[in-house]
């Protein structure tokens, strides 16, 4: 069924195909800032072909294009893939250990099994291209490039977490690195991400500056029924806007299958539905997530307008380390288990000779001493202070109003030692 | 719509009349403030109203608004200056905020080529481009969060909610982006956005467009709310609001739209956090804020031919208050009455009733009295419309009751 449509257009099509295929319209002013699609009034069939946004799954593109070099990574690439996937991994168990331990509280989504998605994507990016996540964020974090130490003393609460311990592990900030969250509530995230592509946008068109920054949205199946990912699909095909939606679709939302929750579960096709390409891709294939990533960030840098890239993946753990994951079936755990995309990559890299397994180790080691040592790091940083409270409220602290006294609160002493009444 | 104008000439009527006490009042009892430079009231006698003073040093106001005020003289037989609507005012000062810097744009639904379902951005979108002044599909859930996204990566988005009741489709963006990211990202990305939009009791717009937001709004820590209620103090606001680095909600109202004054032709912002002192008095303080400012004066007018002697402030600003403004006038008259368009339960008069019993209690002689509108949602009605919100009638007969 999903072929139906599909099978002749390629999603990398040249672009001589694609004027063939959209039908004659009136050119519309060069500032016209909204669709330019007619509404069809011929036949049918002439209709959908001419309509639908070249759309097909990845593995098609993959068999048909005949590349020069039959490796689709070269051995630098792939041991900075690997070494992103193993700092992902290793991370989140080790999360998983010091919650247990007591060392950090509330609620912590874990990302294994999901790593192919984030290194493919993030590692194509540059630091002032934006990422915004959910919940499931410190792998993601981790890979547009905030420090281990800085993630780990978050989670643990500490001063030098990455937002000071103020977020914690739902809130993943980091303004150096363009990581525009981290948000609890599903959806919350989609459309701030539309905002970083508006200004994308904005700085090139109105500020005329050289700005080619994309910006990344992840997001799960769950979302996917939320209204907010539908506006937001719509708004960024109006305004062509530089931004690529990534839905992590590991099947999931705590115990609601996707499959109960969604009258079509073919996400990728909800894409055309708004006149953007909707792709599939096996999401525990960090090349081949890489390859359809490269693409989507090409088509935004080119100013050619947003991309839906479903991502088959899987969680390896439960939704949360609350969450007792009783419900999942364990032939579909293990079968997942068995695609592991770091074990693929490993194998991938050992057959095509472009690295060993000692080269691989040292990168293993590597990790692990650098999570060892984001450990101590947390373990050892402060906890916050009760003067901390009150800042970072606002940004203007004149915002905490006039006292009684008629001075701005934030001038009392007291402000800054944590004890003022406001 | 007559009975606004005519509060608003209730307003002219009454400062000219009291004009000589007036001044000889202000310089007595109010000894410790010096006028702040920020403030013009250099417009002619009738639409004086002071922008509040306050008793910080220049040092202070230097120190705390370094770029942000523009010094004004005090300059009361001014004949300088332009007529013009509310909804004009803030025109030009968004108009005048977007000339400044390039990064201020506007979004929302039908803000562009319709110039404003108000007509507060007219023009603007003709001037400045589609993608300056942006008109949004219907979504304002996304669009405000698109406009704190614009906010953290640079730009000063003003977001207009066509209607301020749409904005409830708004608020998980509102309460859990633009109030919290501030904080939970540790300081590290801004939202310097402007929300803002006509709320309020229209005349006879029905329940869903007749809602009072502030109320909801107001626990949401890290936002500022503040409610214009003249051409003077709307254009003030608006830009101060833009100029603010935090994210502020601006209410208008959908009556007062057509409120004429004359304002300063030099360039001027109102502070956010202060209060507007509109008529000082002796007797009794009556607290309000947007339209009800009128129905206070137009009561006043009443009350001051009875022989009583009310001081008016406009509160303004309604998250945070002012307490020193509200407070120094508590302890004057010792005698408290809030008049609000917010409905009885949770709005503002009972916040603000909270704050002054905890702060000023030894100085009241009265309990706080506070006249709301009727906990029912908005009949169509136009009689039940009416006994919905606050009359000047009632306002007589509360001052009568706690002047006693």
């Amino acid at each position: 069924m999903a072929t139906a449509f599909s099978a002749t257009l390629p999603l990398h099509g040249s672009s001589q195909e694609n004027r063939l295929l959209l039908p004659p319209t009136r050119l519309p002013p060069p500032s016209f800032l909204g669709s330019t699609r007619s509404l069809p009034i011929r036949r049918l069939n002439h209709a959908h072909a001419a309509r639908r946004s070249p759309v097909v799954a990845v593995q098609e593109i993959v068999k048909e294009k005949k590349p020069t070099n039959p490796l689709l990574i070269t051995k630098e690439e792939g041991l900075v893939l690997y070494e992103d996937m193993i700092l992902g991994r290793s991370f989140e168990d080790m999360c998983a250990q010091m919650y247990y331990r007591g060392k950090m509280f509330g609620f912590v989504h874990l990302y294994n099994g999901q790593e192919a998605v984030s290194t493919g994507f993030i590692k194509l990016l540059t630091k002032s291209d934006s990422v915004v996540s959910t919940y499931r964020d410190h792998v993601h974090a981790l890979s547009k490039g905030v420090s281990a130490r800085a993630v780990m003393s978050e989670l643990f609460g500490k001063v030098t977490g990455c937002c000071r311990g103020q977020g914690g592990s739902m809130h993943m900030f980091s303004k150096e690195h363009n990581m525009l969250g981290g948000f609890a509530f599903i959806g919350e995230g989609i459309p701030v991400a539309t905002g970083a592509a508006f200004t994308s946008k904005y700085k090139r068109e109105v500020l005329k500056q050289d700005c080619d920054d994309v910006t990344v949205a992840f997001f799960g199946d769950g979302t996917c029924n939320n209204g907010q990912f539908y506006e937001c699909l719509n708004m960024a095909a109006l305004y062509k806007l530089p931004i690529i939606f990534v839905v992590e679709n590991n099947l999931w939302a705590i115990g609601m299958s996707h499959l109960r929750s969604t009258s079509d579960p073919e996400i990728w096709k909800k894409g055309p539905a708004f006149g953007m390409p909707g792709v599939h891709v096996d999401g525990m294939d960090v090349l081949k997530v890489r390859e359809v990533a490269k693409e989507a960030v090409s088509r935004a840098r080119r100013g050619e307008g947003p991309t839906l890239v479903e991502c088959e993946t899987y969680r390896f753990r439960g939704h949360s380390l609350a969450d007792p994951d009783e419900l999942r079936d364990a032939a579909e755990k293990a079968k997942y288990a068995a695609r592991d995309p770091i074990t693929a990559l490993k194998k991938y890299l050992i057959e095509n000779k472009l690295a060993n397994e000692g080269e691989l180790k040292t990168i293993e080691k590597k990790i692990d001493d650098l999570v060892e040592e984001a450990v101590e790091f947390a373990d050892a940083s402060p906890q916050p202070g009760r003067s901390q409270l009150l800042e970072n409220v606002f940004a203007d602290p004149k915002g905490f109003g006039i006292g009684p006294d008629g001075r701005y609160r934030c001038e009392d002493p007291k402000f800054t030692e944590g004890t003022a009444q406001v | 719509m007559s009975a606004i104008i005519h509060g608003a000439g209730a307003a002219t009527a009454l400062t000219t009349f009291h004009s000589k006490k007036l001044v000889a009042r202000s310089r007595t009892n109010l000894p410790g403030r010096s006028k702040r430079c920020i403030v013009a009231s250099g417009s002619d006698d009738g639409s004086k109203s002071f922008g509040s003073s306050s008793s910080l040093s220049l040092r202070h106001s230097h120190k705390l608004i370094p770029n942000n005020a523009v010094a004004t003289k005090v300059d009361t037989s001014a004949t300088t200056g332009h007529e013009l609507l509310l909804f004009e005012a803030l025109q030009e000062g968004l108009e005048e905020e977007m000339d400044r810097d390039p990064h201020v744009c506007v979004m929302g639904e039908d803000v562009g080529h319709y110039g404003g379902s108000y007509k507060v951005t007219k023009g603007l979108a003709d001037k400045f481009g589609d993608l300056r002044v942006l008109d949004t599909p219907i979504c304002e859930n996304a669009f405000t969060g698109m406009g704190i996204g614009a906010a953290m990566t640079g730009l000063r988005p003003v977001i207009e909610g066509m209607n301020m009741g749409f904005l409830l489709l708004a608020f998980n963006q509102i309460s859990n982006n633009c109030g919290m990211l501030h904080y939970t990202s540790g300081g590290q990305f801004t939202i310097p956005v402007v929300i803002r939009g006509p709320g309020g009791v229209g005349r006879q717009l029905g329940a869903e467009h007749s809602q009072r937001l502030e109320s909801y709004f107001q626990s949401i820590p890290g936002i500022q709310m503040v409610a214009c209620s003249t051409p003077y103090n709307a254009k003030g606001l608006m830009k101060a609001a833009i100029r603010s680095e935090n994210p502020v909600i601006l209410f208008e109202h959908v009556l007062l739209y057509n409120l004429k004054e004359k304002i300063p032709d030099e360039e001027y912002i109102c502070n956010l956090e202060e209060a507007e002192m509109v008529r000082p008095g002796e007797h009794i303080t009556i607290l309000t804020y947007s339209r009800m400012r009128y129905h206070v004066m137009q009561a006043a007018k009443i009350l001051v031919n009875k022989g009583y002697d009310p001081e008016v402030i406009d509160i303004r600003s309604l998250k945070p208050f002012d307490l020193y403004t509200i407070g120094n006038s508590v302890k004057k008259t010792h005698r408290v009455l809030i008049v609000e368009e917010c409905m009885r339960t949770g709005g503002i008069g009972a916040s603000l009733t909270a704050a002054i019993n905890e702060n000023f209690h030894d100085y009241l002689d009265a309990p706080v009295m506070c006249l709301s509108s009727q906990d029912v949602p908005t009949p169509y009605a136009g009689t039940l419309e009416e006994w919905t919100v606050v009359q000047p009638a009632q306002i007589v007969t509360a001052v009568e009751q706690l002047c006693q």
